[in-house]
């Protein structure tokens, strides 16, 4: 494993006060704490050249294990090893050999053009001027950055800057990615665009890709492996598809039909049916789809078939709601 | 080192950019001067000859001390240090391969010297011709020039130090500015900002000898000035680089003990 993260557990004490003024002086006087498992023993490995994706509603230690991992928190017990080098302990050297982007922050100057946040990044990075030059010319036909450049980041939208952002992550070309919900606020163009990026940055440079997000889409496009988190807990770690497929048994199939002489007899519930079509809820444990339509085929001249699958979303609310999140 | 230097550069770069604000700096440092050596004046006309400072050299006190404001005054804070610990932008400074406490050193004194230079030189032209006794004074000597230079680098470290410590408590605080204002009110009094160190009463001025505040500016403009001869600028030379070195040890101290315990605010 490439990354091994073994028990790994971080707790906060948050100050609480009930509400009104005597509360508020008591709090004052003598501050109330509560203790928050943000992370709770979690346990996983990452391959070299992964895309992982982590979900789990807000709150749930999704970032808090992300920041574990870049080396910014230390944790309270357990362990966390990236190729060897333990990420807090050695912070310095492990820092130079990952690229990160938090979709809420910029690492960006705010003053000065996108350019010299480059320079200095170079500077920051010891990156050799071939190198850099090569990196960075591959980055701006990719992210399509020409015309930011020489534009103050402050000028810059959402958009163009989180296009910034990614190239300002990649510039010393780092083993590691981490993405902290990189596509937020962002347009439907716009996440095309990144997600279609880090894909193709996987392929070609075997990037180990981190990547929290509430967008199911992007873990869909990227991510062949998915750790839910929950409360603290993993809940969940495994391929998408499995996930998919315990939570989205039922699906709904519409035939649509010509010259039915009498419906068949089918164990799945009939939802809606007029003379043209019929839709039915299926539930694929217990009635395959093919043996429904091979049913209706032996009654019927079948037009056309319509399959209709529980969304990711849907999913992902489902299983929330099995592990009571 | 590369990367420190090219840090320095950008920062001081970028400050040089703020040119409204330093113009209403520079109106605001006039109408200070001149209000302090008016009220001094009328101070010294009724104390007759026994005044602990000279009034020459007290008018070129000022007149350092308002071109070099942004230099010397521990209040000016670097406000995005403090925003980056409050709402969690900190966490990139720490995905970075550099050492947090040069990094911060190097920011808080860049965005000083970029101030400091864009309002300096036009106070030094113009009080340097004002007529007298209202005028910035020459140095008293070249190698009280040469003596003050040093001092007013050595005091610049200093408060550099300083403001790195007070922000380095948002760590624990998450608002440094509850302590900060604690340290500022009495850095006011004991750096002769309010007051300088010779017109203060003489227990008052001993006890400001025992923090290092005097250190950044009062203590330089008066070499300037000759109120301290250059002879005794030398051992309180050795007494600056005490300070600074003592500073930037609990300093850097104090972040490192921040990052171990760090909770990084905010998704």
């Amino acid at each position: 494993m490439y990354i091994n993260v073994q028990n790994l557990t971080k707790h906060f004490k948050i100050k609480v006060r009930d509400k009104g003024l005597v509360n508020a002086i008591k709090a004052f006087v003598k501050p109330k704490y509560r203790t928050i498992k943000a992370v709770d023993n979690i346990s996983f490995g990452i391959e070299k050249g992964e895309i992982l994706g982590f979900i789990g509603p807000n709150g749930a230690g999704k970032s808090t294990t992300i920041k574990m991992l870049c080396g910014i928190m230390q944790p309270d017990s357990g362990t966390c090893v990236v190729g060897n080098i333990n990420p807090f302990k050695n912070r310095k050297e492990y820092v130079a050999n990952i690229g990160v982007v938090f979709g809420q922050k910029s690492q960006l100057w705010w003053d000065i053009p996108v350019i010299e946040s480059f320079e200095l990044l170079k500077a920051i990075y010891k990156i050799p001027e071939e190198k850099y030059e090569k990196t960075k010319q591959q980055l701006i036909t990719k992210l399509n950055l020409q015309d930011l450049l020489d534009v103050p980041v402050r000028q810059l939208s959402l958009g163009q800057r989180m296009r910034c952002e990614l190239a300002a992550a990649l510039l010393h070309d780092p083993d590691i990615l981490f993405l902290d919900e990189p596509t937020i606020g962002l347009d439907a163009v716009s996440k095309v665009q990144l997600r279609e990026f880090i894909k193709e940055l996987n392929k070609e440079k075997k990037t180990t890709i981190i990547l929290t997000t509430h967008d199911m889409t992007d873990i869909e496009e990227l991510a062949s492996r998915v750790v839910v988190i929950g409360k603290g807990k993993l809940l969940y770690d495994g391929s998408l598809n499995k996930i998919k497929s315990k939570f989205q048994s039922t699906k709904k199939l519409e035939i649509i039909f010509k010259n039915l002489k009498a419906a068949p007899k089918i164990e799945s519930k009939i939802i809606e049916k007029d003379n043209k079509k019929v839709l039915i809820e299926v539930d694929t444990k217990k009635e395959s789809i093919s043996s429904i339509i091979e049913k209706y085929s032996r009654v019927c001249q079948i037009e056309d078939v319509n399959i209709h699958e529980n969304n990711i979303d849907n999913i992902i609310l489902e299983m929330y709601k099995e592990y009571e999140l | 080192m590369k990367g420190y230097i090219s840090y320095f550069k950008t920062v001081l770069l970028s400050g040089l950019q703020y040119k409204t604000a330093a113009i209403a700096g520079i109106c605001t440092q006039f109408f200070w001067g001149f209000l302090q050596i008016f009220i001094y004046q009328a101070f010294y006309a009724g104390t007759g000859q026994n005044t602990p400072m000279d009034f020459e050299k007290l008018v070129t006190y000022i007149w350092l001390q308002q071109a070099l404001l942004t230099l010397v005054f521990v209040r000016i804070r670097d406000e995005s240090i403090a925003k980056s610990i409050k709402n969690g932008t900190v966490a990139y400074e720490l995905v970075r391969p550099y050492n947090l406490y040069i990094w911060w050193f190097i920011k808080c004194i860049a965005g000083r010297l970029a101030a400091v230079t864009l309002r300096s030189g036009v106070l030094v032209a113009v009080t340097l011709f004002l007529p007298a006794p209202y005028n910035l004074s020459l140095p008293i000597s070249f190698g009280a020039f040469i003596m003050f230079l040093l001092n007013l680098f050595l005091g610049a470290l200093i408060v550099t130090a300083i403001m790195v410590i007070i922000h380095s408590i948002a760590f624990f605080t998450y608002d440094d500015k509850g302590i900060a204002t604690v340290i500022y009110n009495f850095a006011e009094i004991l750096s002769g900002t309010s007051l300088p160190l010779p017109l203060l009463p003489t227990i008052v001025q001993n006890i400001c000898l025992i923090f290092p505040f005097w250190l950044i500016g009062d203590f330089p403009f008066r070499i300037y000035s000759g109120d301290i001869p250059v002879t005794d600028g030398l051992k309180y030379l050795g007494l600056q680089i005490f300070w600074v070195v003592a500073l930037i040890f609990i300093g850097a101290k104090i972040l490192k003990y921040a990052m171990k315990k760090v909770y990084i605010q905010g998704g």
